[in-house]
């Protein structure tokens, strides 16, 4: 297929198509809203299962009885929506299902605005829902970046039992970019779903359950051991991220998704000028990227962390840091993008943003 | 000659129940494992087990099951029912559950015309956390949340879950039953039977809600709850088809 112009949304729909989906159950939400209208369309088209739940609540326990039922499902939605879902996702972790969540973030908290935003960084990486668990979370920066990374998303769901999350902002939903769906997927030895709730006729003698309840303090505490054993794996084998411009720089941004972009401009913007600037990119939120900072120099002077947020992968970056480098922030919210200038201004000015 | 009257119904597995004395679960358990047997349905079968009293019934159904959040079995039963047409799905919850929290879940998989059944256990009480007032407890109905006695005027009434769910388009059956004497017992079979017939049948969404017991949170003995079943829950919640789109 030849490269193709098409809106964000209505491309992470078709990338899901490619990726397998075989199921979408959702609620509309904006700015997320052609995810579903896509879908329903061309999922009945080709015999698959799209659903419009009554709520995000009842979405992501669709969700839960689809991937139980051992199939390749996904939901989608937007910040109030995925605060909706925290119940069914801290379930669906517990049972070790795999399923795929894209969060198309607006601004809040509360109903906030419809604008991008990157205020739900902490609900994707710390989550709302309750318990030891984690999601692993993609966040690509561009249209094509959001088709590779969903299409490989389900592989990554069955292989480690774990739902992912691909969160990207209203930004890159709603704008369009020439995209290639055709580009090759690692391949990955998966499993058969031997452990999928399809009758005891698939599986002679042995009873399958989906469950998260361990009432047996000392049985749970076992699954919380061989939850974190899967984490950690999934930090070792998962970790992506991308460095640019780091040719011995002077100064470091850390960025992601659209707040990436701008941070790109702003770095060519300051090589004009004779400042060198690199930028760590994270593309996996969790596992975060902490052995990119590694990779800083010694004698940076700074880490500048560019979020649309007041500042919450800054947390993150601090862990990662250790001390090692003076950190600053600069962050916009509520929706407002921030030109490239502000942040040269900023990388200018570093020492008024340092927090840390 | 030695010959088998009486033995456990293969639908159920050997993991000993954890219902209390004079509790209709372990009836109703009994009843829907029989049916799933003589339908010669159990090995494509689903449950979905809610939370409440019958949470552990995803061990106790010999068969595969999802153990859901706290009111969405609907939604987790839409969810495998959808990509699995083939297979039986049936929730089984509480009036807790289904009658409170998972309200919206409940109503709508009735109007979408979900070919599920939804086995409903109505025993006006919140019995797993300790006796706490329903959406279902009766006018005057001492819980440990209405220690006076359920206020129409601060609570509401007991809301009618059949009589409710029988102004929806996609039910295609639905029956109130009760538990507390062999007669009504076997009553409620034949219920549940025709439930699961109809999706076999793929007639639509099919629900039985049984008018069940509480000893312990009712205070009452196992005879006396059964016997308050039928006194004091049976005239709010009258029996009855309160839908059948196969009847002639």
């Amino acid at each position: 297929m030849a490269k193709v112009l098409m809106k964000g949304n209505e491309a992470i729909a078709l990338a899901a198509i490619k990726g397998g989906a075989d199921a979408f159950y959702g609620y509309p939400i904006t700015p997320q809203n052609e995810i579903p209208e896509y879908l329903s369309k061309h999922m009945l088209a080709n015999g698959k299962v799209f659903l419009q739940a009554e709520s995000e609540v009842s979405a992501i326990n669709m969700v839960y009885g689809a991937a139980g039922a051992g199939k390749r499902v996904m939901t989608s939605s937007s910040s109030p929506g995925i605060a909706l879902k925290q119940e069914g996702i801290s379930y669906i972790t517990a049972a070790e299902l795999p399923c795929l969540i894209v969060s198309v973030m607006r601004g809040g908290p509360g109903l906030g605005s419809i604008q991008p935003s990157q205020g739900d960084y902490y609900q994707a990486t710390r989550g709302g829902g309750n318990g030891d668990y984690h999601l692993i979370v993609f966040a690509p920066e561009s249209i094509q970046e959001t088709i590779d990374v969903i299409k490989e998303s389900f592989d990554i769901a069955d292989y480690y039992r774990n739902p992912v999350m691909v969160l990207v902002d209203g930004l890159i939903g709603q704008m369009m970019e020439s995209v290639d769906f055709d580009r090759p997927v690692r391949e990955r030895f998966l499993p058969n779903k031997d452990w999928a709730t399809t009758g005891t006729k698939d599986h002679p003698g042995r009873r399958n359950v989906a469950n998260s309840l361990y009432l047996d303090p000392q049985a749970l505490e076992n699954h919380n051991i061989h939850l974190n054993e899967k984490y950690k794996l999934i930090k070792k084998n998962e970790t992506k991220f991308e460095l640019v411009n780091f040719d011995n720089p002077e100064y470091v941004i850390v960025a992601y998704g659209t707040m990436a972009r701008i941070c790109r401009s702003a770095i060519e913007m300051l090589k004009k000028e004779g400042i060198e600037v690199g930028m760590i990119r994270p593309i996996t939120l969790f596992p975060y990227p902490e052995k990119a900072f590694d990779q800083i120099p010694a004698n940076a002077k700074g880490i500048l962390t560019c979020e649309l947020s007041m500042g919450q992968m800054l947390d993150d970056v601090l862990i990662a840091n250790n001390g090692r480098h003076k950190v600053g922030f600069f962050g916009r919210a509520g929706g407002m993008l921030p030109d490239p200038e502000e942040i040269v201004a900023a990388i200018k000015n570093f020492n008024e943003r340092v927090v840390k | 000659m030695w010959e088998t009257k009486y033995e456990k119904s293969a639908g159920l597995t050997d993991s000993k129940l954890s219902y209390c004395p004079g509790c209709t679960h372990g009836i109703v358990h009994k009843l829907v494992a029989e049916v799933l047997v003589e339908l010669g349905i159990l090995d494509r079968s689903i449950a979905i087990a809610s939370v409440g009293c019958s949470v552990f019934s995803y061990q106790f159904f010999n068969c595969d099951a999802q153990q859901s959040p706290h009111g969405r079995a609907c939604a987790l039963a839409t969810g495998v029912k959808r990509v699995l047409p083939e297979n039986i799905v049936f929730t089984y919850q509480g009036d807790g559950d289904l009658a409170s929290i998972g309200i919206a879940e409940t109503i709508h998989a009735a109007n979408r015309g979900e070919n599920i059944t939804v086995i409903f256990m109505n025993n006006a009480i919140y019995g797993m956390t300790g006796g706490q007032m329903a959406p279902t407890s009766l006018i005057g109905q001492r819980t440990t949340t209405s220690q006076d006695g359920r206020d129409v005027a601060h609570h509401g009434n007991p809301i009618k879950i059949s009589e409710m769910f029988s102004t929806i388009e996609g039910v295609a059956y639905l029956e109130r039953v009760a538990a507390y004497d062999p007669k009504h017992v076997i009553n409620a079979k034949r219920a549940i039977k025709k439930a699961f017939q109809y999706q076999m049948e793929n007639k639509g969404f099919t629900m039985v809600e049984i008018v069940a017991t509480c000893p312990v949170n009712w205070g009452l003995k196992p005879v006396d709850a059964m016997k308050w079943s039928k006194e004091a829950m049976e005239p709010v919640f009258p029996l009855g088809v309160f839908k059948d789109k196969g009847a002639k």
